[in-house]
């Protein structure tokens, strides 16, 4: 940020760095380790699994691990008191999207990863090479309900499914979400959330089941209240459910119906000490072998487009991106969520209040 | 300071001055000696308490995005009217200033200032950056009405005017469910943004609930305390500060898992036949209120104890033998002497209790969000440092006000820790 401040910030900066540094001890200072953050969970062990414990391997370079949830501020608090101590993060698009128009991101020399055309159309940012793509659907326990849902109605249909819903405390998603289950098809979904009688609308396809839900905010969640059966069905990251499936032994099943596509991308903050040494990491973590490797470990589909032959097919049929799944699919619009976040979210904190 | 002697006098004046001096230099080194002792805690208070506090309170009002990076249209801005679109010149330095900020990448800061007050600019501006980029040259006023007509907007360019102050009132006002429309005028926010006075009103009443409930429960606990034998009241002492030894979170964690609804409390209620269904007993003002409570409790408990401690037990034996019951000699002597100590429990958990975040996020739901839980919203996520800062002044007033209206009816001298 180029901008002063009328406060000195100086002082400010350093009570950052300060909690920063405490946020981070052992953080990486020579390159022979590299600071990585991304969302811990499941997810984070699959990065571990495919990327990270590979790359010690191959090169001896320590990777450490921190994990955040999404919190852009951190980010650019770390920038803003020139102390950089995450050397790569993996973000959502919006705050790729956010970090590049404040400037407390890199901006990416996709001349490393063959150019953007080596990446799913549309998943390249200016900030971000994109590395996954996930999908946020919602899953019931089949063992409790034998005849289940197989469309986004069925979310919001509390005659025939009743009991606790849970959904993510945020307007991102269920807007949508509501809007499909009222009967917008998926490519009209952002045409008409632009529209007051548009939000409106949402809003009251979400009064149906409001006294029914059940608000989740981190990502683990979900399969956390489904197994512990508060609630009978949960909005989720598909990868989170898959996982909880195949570790927990669980029986969840996934409405692949108006699934919201979303991309994880790679974001170096301005100011890492070594940015060669990040640069080399996310392009290991960027080949189709282990782009095509992480996909044993939770099902999200690769974003680059070499990876995905590789990848076995009893595995792609879990992926959002499989074709059978992916018929009636949303992708997310950062650009609508850009301009219309401040005023939705203050009108999504009024309702949920009320 | 030396007093200067008037000529003619001599002697014993001198002699005065340098006593005078002499007992002031040694009240100065005394002086001296005990700020000495004091001045680590004051500076390290000053440098990690004060200062950014204070720093973060100047955001709350800080303006600078527009007015450091569109300069010259904020000074074209300056002669115009304000009754209908700016014309061309106001439009050239905009574009001037677009170059700039394109060049620098600020763009979409300034996108984003105006995007608090117009829904949409934030993308408006990025296009206008892109139109910019494009090059070619003026006219640009029909340029940019032509790309979209909003850049013809009265409103718009009267709210890019006033976001070009150094200080902006629009986050306070925001924060107090306030908007002030194009001509300056301040009216009511719509309803379906005005959600922060709720907020407030709600911390505010959490709290006292929470203080309240500390206080019934707490009273008997501290008297309990304070009149049995050293032996036994040392055990119940470390039952009361045993919940100190653990972590705020984990013990608002160990209230989900009795609380939930395939908890241990229901799985207990449902076996002793008490309801036929479960209750919700969390995620709800029930479940936020009773952990608070719990982690307030000795806050509470701890002030009145040591009051009680120094009442002598010889008051209410001379009230039994001068004829009270032993209710009337508990109401109308013992308890007037408790008071001092039930005001400052009340007072400490009253305003710990405001500034709650972790526990009600934890075991409350959407209703039983506090102020704190804005402010770390608006911080870490929506990046919108200058609403949390004014949330977080807000509250701070709010504190004071309350703090300084239990001063005056109680009076703040009175108060006893210990």
């Amino acid at each position: 940020m180029q901008m002063k401040s009328l406060v000195p910030l100086k002082s400010l900066k350093m009570t950052l760095s300060a909690l920063a540094l405490s946020a981070s001890c052992g953080a990486a200072v020579a390159a022979d380790s590299l600071t990585i953050t991304s969302w811990g969970g499941a997810y984070q062990t699959s990065q571990d699994e495919a990327y990270y414990k590979p790359y010690t391997a191959k090169t001896g370079i320590k990777i450490v691990q921190e994990e955040y949830n999404g919190e852009a501020a951190r980010i650019r608090a770390m920038v803003e008191s020139g102390n950089t101590t995450w050397d790569a993060v993996d973000v959502d698009a919006a705050t790729a999207q956010q970090g590049c128009d404040e400037g407390f991101l890199t901006p990416i020399d996709y001349s490393k990863f063959g150019g953007e055309a080596a990446f799913v159309k549309g998943s390249t940012f200016e900030c971000g090479i994109p590395t996954i793509i996930y999908s946020t659907i919602y899953a019931y326990d089949a063992d409790k309900i034998k005849d289940g849902p197989t469309t986004i109605a069925g979310l919001f249909d509390t005659k025939k499914w009743p009991g606790k819903r849970s959904l993510q405390k945020t307007p991102f998603g269920n807007l949508e979400f509501a809007l499909m289950a009222d009967g917008v098809p998926a490519d009209k979904v952002y045409e008409t959330l632009k529209t007051k009688e548009g939000v409106d609308r949402a809003f009251k396809k979400l009064d149906t089941i409001k006294k029914d839900i059940v608000w989740w905010e981190a990502g683990a969640q979900p399969p956390q209240l489904l197994a512990s059966g508060e609630v009978v069905m949960a909005t989720a990251w598909n990868g989170r459910i898959f996982n909880a499936n195949k570790v927990d032994k669980k029986n969840f099943k996934i409405v692949w119906d108006g699934q919201l596509l979303d991309y994880d991308l790679w974001a170096i903050p301005k100011g890492v000490k070594d940015l060669d040494a990040v640069y080399k990491f996310i392009e290991f973590a960027s080949s189709p072998e282990a782009q095509a490797a992480q996909t044993k470990y939770i099902s999200y589909g690769p974003a680059l487009l070499a990876a995905t032959p590789l990848v076995s097919p009893d595995i792609l049929k879990d992926l959002p991106t499989a074709p059978a799944n992916a018929k009636t699919a949303l992708a997310n619009d950062p650009v609508f969520w850009g301009d219309n976040k401040e005023e939705l979210l203050k009108r999504f904190n009024t309702w949920i209040a009320q | 300071m030396a007093v200067a002697a008037l000529p003619g006098e001599a002697g014993p004046d001198v002699d005065r001055t340098s006593l005078k001096t002499k007992l002031r230099r040694a009240e100065r080194v005394n002086r001296a000696r005990s700020f000495s002792l004091v001045a680590p805690l004051l500076l390290f208070v000053l440098a990690v308490f004060a200062l950014p506090i204070g720093l973060m309170l100047v955001r709350a009002v800080e303006n600078t995005e527009v007015r450091e990076t569109m300069p010259r249209t904020i000074a074209a801005l300056d002669g115009w009217d304000g009754r209908a679109t700016p014309g061309e010149d106001v439009f050239a330095a905009f574009v001037e200033d677009l170059v700039q900020t394109q060049k620098d990448r600020t763009t979409a800061l300034v996108g984003k200032r105006i995007n608090y007050e117009v829904p949409g600019a934030r993308s408006r501006f990025l296009k206008a950056g892109r139109l910019v980029d494009a090059g070619g040259g003026g006219p640009w006023r029909e340029k940019f009405i032509a790309a979209d007509p909003e850049w013809g907007s009265v409103e718009f360019w009267a709210i890019m005017k006033r976001a070009g102050a150094t200080f902006t009132p629009y986050y306070l006002l925001t924060s107090l469910d306030l908007r002030q429309d194009a001509q300056g005028a301040v009216s009511r926010n719509f309803a379906d943004q005005s959600i922060f006075v709720d907020i407030f009103i709600r911390t505010i009443w959490i709290s006292l609930l929470v203080t309240l409930a500390t206080l019934v429960l707490g009273y008997p606990v501290a008297h309990l305390l304070a009149i049995l034998p050293p032996r036994h009241a040392n055990v119940l002492m470390i039952l009361v500060l045993l919940p100190f030894t653990t972590s705020i979170l984990v013990r608002t964690t160990a209230w989900i898992v009795l609380l939930q609804s395939n908890g241990v409390l229901n799985d207990i209620l449902l076996a002793l036949n008490l309801t036929t269904e479960r209750v919700q007993l969390i995620f709800n003002r029930f479940g936020t209120v009773l952990a608070m409570t719990h982690i307030q409790l000795p806050f509470t408990i701890l002030p009145i104890y040591s009051v009680m401690k120094s009442i002598p037990p010889s008051h209410l034996r001379a009230a039994r033998s001068l004829g009270a019951g032993p209710l009337t000699a508990f109401v109308s002597v013992y308890m007037p002497q408790t008071l001092p100590g039930v005001g400052a429990g009340c007072l400490l958990t009253f305003i710990l209790s405001l500034g709650y975040y972790i526990t009600p996020a934890l075991v409350g739901g959407p209703q039983d969000q506090m102020v704190s839980y804005f402010v770390a919203l608006y911080t870490n996520r929506e990046m919108n440092w200058g609403q949390a800062s004014a949330l977080g002044a807000i509250l701070l007033l709010i504190t004071l006000a309350l703090y300084a209206l239990f001063n005056r009816l109680v009076g703040i001298d009175k108060v006893k820790l210990g």
